[in-house]
This record gives structure tokens, C-alpha cells and sequence, in this order.
């Protein structure tokens, strides 16, 4: 099949770039073709390769850049098979719409889960590799030579024998009419030469001059802006609002019900309306849930502690008979709360509604996600629909399943058709009504034999499960299996301890609050729950930290490995520094494996300085080590901000906390020194953006409690009045 | 109309005095690097030189700066030269989703001006701005550098 010319089905791809290019600065009106004169044209090779005549490579990225470096690598892995000049690559999205119409040929959008790069890498190289294939056959086409005589490197065809050369620019058009052969072959990631190396990111010039466009910046001709409050109780409605009070504010164009929850004003400026929606009287129907509180529910959580049903996630031998049998037991309950995602920039979308289209414009985390959203709020068939996937800032999980914030879009444009509305939450708004990070409590009992060995353990979970409120399909009879991330016999979260009576369990409880995919999921509580009380067990055998946990570890090698490296590096066993107290902890989690080693002093018994965390993660290949620091360090610092500020607390049914003032952050001056040592191991893709999230917090525990007595069980350390100085 | 001048442009702003300088530049002046995070002094995001000095813009009222020197992020490049800072960014490939950075890179501008060479204890007491993504690390490499510049 190679060689023969074929009917082009490129036709259809729009100038790809224009329409990328022109959404970034919010000009070109979207769908605007590109121009038909083949010499100019941009080429698409393959879906996921468009050269254009001046040998620019854009390479198309599906899942979402939204800090964590993915855009980045899956470039590098593309442009690594294509063998093309790293200087000249840059990128696009492709749309929803147009992936839709053409059979999902780009994949699935969703960027969670740290899925971006493991789970594309397989089809996103063979979409580099096929392309070079078919650069090179066009090359050779034209040369009249055989296509293995001919070598590709850093967008330059040379055919050896005669020393000819042609580049990807030149012979795009002409590769672009070939048929993709069927099968390529991949490299060795050992000879990999722009994956695996640690390039800088490809989107950092705007970023530091103004001049990358979120989606709170974006600007549409004739554009209105809106903001909007929804019930703060959840499950609540709008009772009533008194229009007339703020109708006659400066700028305001309309004020309306969203649903039959929430309220929008619409003006002419974002601060107008803002200012409106303030001034406006509101009238709530809280409904059913007014009464729940944080109190009630942990009541509700303590008694699923002891309750008779539960859900089974990892189960060996006899862990009833091991807890009577025990010359001794331990026992600890220990706490994780609501925390809200709070990336730095608001929810927001922009939508165009007319009854022939619907456009979204929105930073997203899952376009094809934001696309159903945009099918269901607007009534229109796919082919009526389009969402352009814009710059975010930040999204933490926030961003992917829910897209609430898009069907109150395109609501509000609904009802003003014609005009592009753009939708743009406070801070407040953002805070009360967020996708919560499940509230959990855990009841740990460890039993012991007469020599001192671990015999049995008995985890019990109770509390919040994210599946059932957002993906109940996902469930397993029930049995949410998100649940024991961390914690399970195998899979991509496997519990790393080898314990001859096992049993963790889960009675679940959900409350009103919404919970949702908080960047590392279940794995923040479940490390803090297993990793301290194998401090604690550790202790009560009289053992060392470490060597209690290695010889528990022995069928994990992979585990033990990742731990044996940071305690190396940490010289755990030997003193530490005056003042300074160690803690360890490690998990599986998104298929990598991830170890942290704490160092902490505390002063006056409150005062906790984190000087240096080393981490290690095996995510089985390192497609760049460089953003894979930025995320261990990044990771860190969402994760201690969690572990000692963060709580979101229910009263009257509502989120107590509305801003940074009340769920702070880590800031600059708190930041630990952090070493990372990315050791892949090969052979498996693991994540990297969520795994090493879940050791901070452990680690940091165990070292406070080897520095004061002290074991704190509960999330955050604020409530205990601890603080990072 | 209020009189702002902005980047060494002068403009007439028609807005309520009370309006936050923020949205004065965001909706009224149309430059969009400056970023609304939080609407009160928490975050940073929104950080903007005032006579030179870091201002969260969120907070102040557009009265207030009438006739008083602002500069955005847009304005921090000398023509088409990058501030030191700015190329210290990119060197050290600081941001991640970026959305914090241009307040992060004007405050980081301000201390500068200050204090040239500061020391890390400088770097902690002047750079308060949140960065959930956790640039810390870098931002405060690149600050360093900087200043050796």
C-alpha cells in the first residue's frame, strides 16, 4: 500500500492553526478555513502531525496542559518518533468537535487520574512514527529510491547512497496523500534522544509577559460577562430575588435564574456585575440538608467506624482470629476533612448560543467532557456544538468531571442568543461550591504475637465515596473501588506491606457535599492512614521505622526500592542534624511508585520548619525528569498546604470558608528544600502529576512525632494549633 | 472618566471610583496579564507596580492611583528586551499553568528595585504571593539569578 496515492480525506482538516491560533487571542472567528493554496497549506500527515512548508511541526495534543507539563511531553514523544528538529515544533489543540466528527481520532481529552502521558504514549508515538514513515516514503517517491535507503533526523531526509537531501516541509504535502502504513515500530526508550531528556516547556514565553490567555481573559466581539451565586446549601433553590433593586445598576443588562439553584447577573463589565449580584437580595429554599454540619457529620462518620457492612477492598487469611489471638493490639482512629481544589484561577466558560450553533470557549481539564455538558445545556445535536479548549490556571481535578460551570454558561446564553456571554465565578463562589475532597475517617487495629511480629490488620475506612456521586457506573456492586487507592492486592494502587491477616474495609457514607477528584484522590488520606500507623506499629514492636517496614516489604520490590532511596540519600539510621527529626513514608499510586523522607524541626512544640523532603519516584519511564521535579516539589507544596491549613467545614448546610483568608496556602517562605531522585525502572507507564502528592503529609507526621511524642491523627494540623513556619 | 497612566500610557477610565484598579486594567484598558484570584489582598495574582512600588490591584480603588505611575506585566519588557526577571523565568522554566506568575514576576520586579542582592529571608518576607501549582523552588532560583544579572 505504500506509495499508492490515495484520496485525501484532508480536506477536511481546517487549517488547523488558524483556528488554534486566532481562539488564543480571541480573534479569528472559529472555523474560519484556512487558505486552499496548496504551497502555504499546513500538512497533516498523520492526526497528531501537521507540517507546514517552512518545516514548522505542530504537533496536536488532546489531554490539557494545565501547569503539570503534559503538552510538553507528549510532544517530546512525538516528536522523538518523528524524528524532527525540536526547534520547530509547536502545538494545538484539535477541538472536541472536529475529534466527534472524525471518529475520536485524537482519543479521549480527559487530563486526570495523571493519565495524560501513560496512557496516550502507545498511540501518540506510533501517530510520530507513522508519520516519519510516510515523510520519508515521500521522500524517497520523489528520489525514485527505495524508502529504506533513506534516513530521517531533526526534520532532514537524507537518502545515504547519493547523499541527497529534502526536508519534512518540502515533502509534507506530497506525504500527506500516502497511506499511513499499518504497522510502525516504536524506539527503545534507551535511545531516545527528545523524550527522556529534560527540555524546557514549550509554553513559558507567555507566561511570564501577560500575554497567554486564560479563560478568564478571553475577549469575543460583543461579549457580555456574568457572574453568579448558587444555592450555598447544597440541594437548595432560588426562592426568590428582587431584580428590580439592581436592575438600574450601571452597565447591567440582565438578571435571571440559572436552574432552578442559582442566580446570574449579566452586565457590560465583570465588575459590574460582580457589584450587582452583591447588591442583590436573594432568597434561599436551603431544602432538606440546613441542619448538617461538620459535627453531624463526623458522628455519622465515627459510627461507620464500627458498623456491621462493609465494603471489601483487600482481604487475606483471618484477620478476626488474628486481633483475639494477639498478645497485643494497637488501635487509632484518624481524620481527613473536605478540602477545597482552589486553583489560582476561578471556574469561568464563555458560551455563544444561537439554535444553529453553540460554542463554548472554556479551560478544561476534559474536553469531550465539556462537550456532553454543552449538548446537554443547549438542546443542539453534536454537529451543532463545538468547545475550544482554552489556557488554565490550574485545575487539580477540579476541572474534569464536573463541568457545572459550562451548562450555567450556556444557560445564561441561552437566554440572550446571539450574544457570547462569558461566565466567571468569584473566589467566594468557587470555594462554596467546589467538588470536595472526601471526607473520610479511619479505624487502624494492628495485632501482635508474643516475638513481637505483625500477625493481622484490620483497616476500616469510613466515609465519603467519590464514585457514587459522580460516576456511579464505575461502581462494583456497590463497592467503590477508588476508595482504597493505595490500598489494594494489585493493580496500579497496590498495597506495598505483606501482613499475614488483612483485612481493609470500607463503610460508606456520603454526605450532601459534593465530592470530587481532588489532585491524588483517595491516596492523601489512605497514605496518611497507613504510612503513620506503620509508625505507630513500628513503635509498638520496638522496631525501627524502616527495618519494620522491610520485612513487610519483601514481595514489594518495587516499593521497597523507591524507600531504600530516599532513606539512603537521607542517611536514615545515622544522627541527624541538632534539632532535626526524620519521617518516612511511601505508596503506589497511578501505577508509579513514590517514597518521601521528611526532615522537620519543631519549635516550642507548635512551630513546624520543613528544611528538606527527598523523594523518589519510579513512574517506569521519565519522558522528561526535569518537569517530573517541578511536579514531586509542586505536588508537595498542594499537599502540605493541605495537611496544615486546609479544611473546609460545614455549618447550616453550607462551606464555612469563602476565600484564601479563611483555606490558606503555602507560600514561598514555607517552602521545604526538595530533592528529587526519578529513578524509572522501565517496563510500566506510571503517572507523575498526582503520586508523590501523598507522601509529604505522612512523612512530615512521623518526623513531628519523633520530634515531640506527639502523634497527631487528624487533617489539618491547624486545629491542632500547629503551623508551618 | 479617571486619569490612569498605565505602561507610560495615558488613558481616561470610565469607571466608578470605587472600581478596583484591577478591573480598570482588566476591562477598561483591556490588558489581561494582571489576574483576579482572589478579590482581597490574599493571593497575588493581581500584583502591579504603583509608583514602583508592589500593589495587589484587587484591593485598590482606581480613584486612588489617578495620576500615579502603574505598570502591568506588559509593561515590565523594556520595548522588546525582556526585564531581568522575566528572562530569569525562562531560563529556569519557572511557571507551571502560569496564572500566578505575572504577579509573581512583578513582585519579584519590586524587590529587586529595593534591595538588589536580597537573601533568601528577603525573598521569604517580600514574596507572599500564593502559587498552587508550587513554583516555589523555582521562583526562588530564578529570583537569585536575577539578581546576579
Amino acid at each position: 500500500m505504500r506509495g499508492t496515492p490515495r484520496i485525501t480525506r484532508r480536506q477536511f482538516v481546517i487549517g488547523g492553526a488558524a483556528v488554534g491560533g486566532g481562539l488564543a487571542v480571541g480573534l479569528s472567528i472559529p472555523f474560519a478555513s484556512a487558505p486552499a493554496d496548496a504551497a502555504v497549506t499546513p500538512a497533516e500527515i498523520t492526526a497528531w502531525v501537521v507540517i507546514k512548508p517552512d518545516d514548522t511541526v505542530v504537533i496536536r495534543i488532546a489531554r490539557s496542559e494545565m501547569g503539570q507539563g503534559t503538552l510538553t511531553g507528549l510532544a517530546q514523544l512525538v516528536a522523538e518518533e518523528l524524528d524532527c528538529d525540536w526547534a520547530k515544533v509547536t502545538t494545538e489543540y484539535p477541538t472536541p468537535g472536529q475529534s466527534v466528527a472524525r471518529k475520536r481520532a485524537w482519543g479521549s481529552f480527559s487530563t486526570g487520574g495523571s493519565r495524560g502521558i501513560r496512557e496516550s504514549n502507545e498511540y501518540v508515538r506510533k501517530g510520530g512514527a507513522t508519520a516519519r514513515e510516510m515523510l520519508v516514503t515521500a521522500a524517497a517517491n520523489q528520489w525514485k529510491v527505495p524508502a529504506s535507503e533513506c534516513v530521517a533526523s531533526a526534520s532532514v531526509i537524507t537518502h545515504t547512497p547519493s547523499k541527497r537531501k529534502t526536508t519534512y516541509g518540502k515533502v509534507a504535502a506530497a506525504a500527506a496523500q500516502l497511506e499511513p502504513p499499518k504497522d510502525v515500530k516504536l524506539k527503545d526508550p534507551k535511545d531516545w534522544k527528545i523524550a527522556g531528556k529534560p527540555l524546557k516547556r514549550l509554553d513559558t514565553a507567555n507566561k511570564v509577559n501577560g500575554k497567554q490567555i486564560y479563560g478568564a481573559d478571553l475577549k469575543l466581539p460583543g461579549m457580555l460577562n456574568a457572574t453568579i451565586k448558587e444555592c450555598p446549601v447544597f440541594g437548595g433553590k432560588v426562592k426568590s430575588f428582587d431584580a428590580a433593586k439592581v436592575a438600574g445598576m450601571k452597565g447591567v443588562r440582565r438578571v435571571m435564574q440559572v436552574g432552578d439553584s442559582a442566580v446570574a447577573v449579566v452586565a457590560e463589565t465583570w465588575w459590574q456585575a460582580k457589584s450587582a449580584l452583591d447588591a442583590l437580595p436573594i432568597e434561599w429554599d436551603p431544602g432538606e440538608n440546613v441542619e448538617v454540619s461538620s459535627a453531624s457529620i463526623a458522628e455519622m462518620l465515627t459510627k461507620g467506624l464500627s458498623a456491621e457492612q462493609a465494603f471489601i477492598g483487600n482481604q487475606n487469611g483471618d484477620v478476626k482470629a488474628a486481633l483475639a489471638g494477639a498478645a497485643k493490639k494497637v488501635e487509632a482512629v484518624y481524620a481527613y476533612p473536605f478540602q477545597n481544589h482552589a486553583p489560582m484561577e476561578p471556574m469561568n466558560a464563555t458560551a455563544r448560543y444561537t439554535p444553529e450553533k453553540c460554542e463554548v470557549w472554556v479551560p478544561t481539564q476534559d474536553g469531550e467532557s465539556s462537550f456532553a455538558a454543552v449538548l446537554r445545556a443547549s438542546g443542539l445535536p453534536p454537529d451543532k456544538c463545538e468547545v475550544y479548549k482554552i489556557n488554565l490556571g490550574g485545575g487539580f481535578g477540579r476541572r474534569g468531571a464536573f463541568q457545572d460551570y459550562v451548562v450555567q454558561a450556556v444557560r445564561i446564553a441561552k437566554e440572550m442568543p446571539g450574544t457570547p456571554v462569558k461566565l466567571l465565578w468569584t473566589r467566594e463562589e468557587d470555594m462554596r461550591q467546589g467538588r470536595f475532597h472526601p471526607i473520610t475517617q479511619c479505624k487502624l487495629v494492628g495485632a501482635f504475637d508474643s516475638n513481637n511480629e505483625l500477625t493481622g490488620l484490620h483497616m476500616r475506612i469510613s466515609g465519603q465515596s467519590i464514585l457514587t456521586s459522580v460516576r456511579p457506573e464505575a461502581l462494583d456492586n456497590g463497592k467503590d473501588p477508588a476508595t482504597f487507592q493505595g490500598l489494594n492486592p494489585k493493580g496500579e494502587f497496590t498495597f506495598g506491606y505483606d501482613v499475614p491477616n488483612l483485612l481493609i474495609d470500607h463503610a460508606m457514607r456520603n454526605t450532601h457535599v459534593p465530592p470530587g477528584f481532588w489532585r491524588g484522590v483517595n491516596i492523601n488520606q489512605n497514605a496518611i492512614y497507613v504510612e503513620c500507623f506503620m509508625d505507630e506499629l513500628a513503635e509498638a514492636a520496638g522496631q525501627d521505622a524502616l527495618e519494620f517496614r522491610r520485612k513487610l516489604m519483601g514481595k514489594s520490590p518495587k516499593h521497597l526500592a523507591v524507600l531504600n532511596a530516599v532513606a539512603e540519600k537521607a542517611g536514615w539510621g545515622k544522627p541527624a542534624p541538632q534539632g532535626i527529626h526524620r519521617g518516612l513514608a511511601q505508596m503506589m499510586a497511578f501505577n508509579s511508585y513514590v517514597a518521601a523522607c521528611a526532615e522537620i524541626s519543631v519549635t516550642d512544640g507548635t512551630k513546624v520548619k520543613v528544611h528538606r523532603i527527598i523523594c523518589a519516584t519510579d513512574p517506569g519511564y521519565a519522558v522528561n525528569p526535569a518537569q517530573i521535579e517541578r511536579q514531586i516539589a509542586g505536588s508537595f507544596v498542594y499537599g502540605l498546604s493541605a495537611l496544615f491549613e486546609q479544611e473546609c467545614t460545614v455549618k447550616d448546610g453550607r462551606i464555612e470558608q469563602e476565600n484564601f483568608n479563611t483555606y490558606d496556602c503555602m507560600r514561598i517562605a514555607q517552602m521545604p528544600k526538595v530533592e528529587s531522585i526519578v529513578m524509572p525502572s522501565g517496563g510500566f507507564w506510571g503517572g507523575v502529576g498526582e503520586p508523590t502528592i501523598c507522601v509529604a503529609a505522612p512523612a512530615v507526621l512521623n518526623a513531628f512525632y519523633r520530634a515531640t511524642g506527639k502523634r497527631i491523627r487528624s487533617v489539618p494540623l491547624k486545629n491542632h494549633g500547629i503551623t508551618l513556619i | 472618566m479617571i486619569r490612569l497612566s498605565v505602561n507610560n500610557k495615558a488613558y481616561q477610565v470610565d469607571a466608578d471610583p470605587n472600581t478596583p484598579l484591577l478591573w480598570a486594567i482588566r476591562e477598561q484598558i483591556g490588558l489581561t496579564g494582571t489576574k483576579y484570584g482572589c478579590g482581597i489582598a490574599q493571593c497575588g495574582a493581581c500584583t502591579v507596580h504603583v509608583d514602583g512600588v508592589a500593589t495587589r490591584s484587587c484591593v485598590m480603588p482606581v480613584s486612588a492611583v489617578a495620576g500615579k505611575k502603574i505598570t502591568t506585566i506588559e509593561g515590565l519588557a523594556s520595548g522588546n528586551t525582556l526585564h531581568k526577571v522575566q528572562k530569569a523565568w525562562i531560563e529556569h522554566d519557572v511557571p507551571q499553568c502560569g496564572y500566578c506568575q505575572s504577579g509573581m514576576i512583578m513582585a519579584a520586579a519590586a524587590l529587586l528595585k529595593q534591595k538588589a542582592k536580597p537573601t533568601d529571608a528577603d525573598i521569604d518576607a517580600a514574596i507572599t504571593n500564593i502559587c498552587r501549582c508550587g513554583t516555589f523552588q523555582q521562583v526562588r532560583e530564578a529570583i537569585h539569578a536575577a539578581a546576579k544579572a
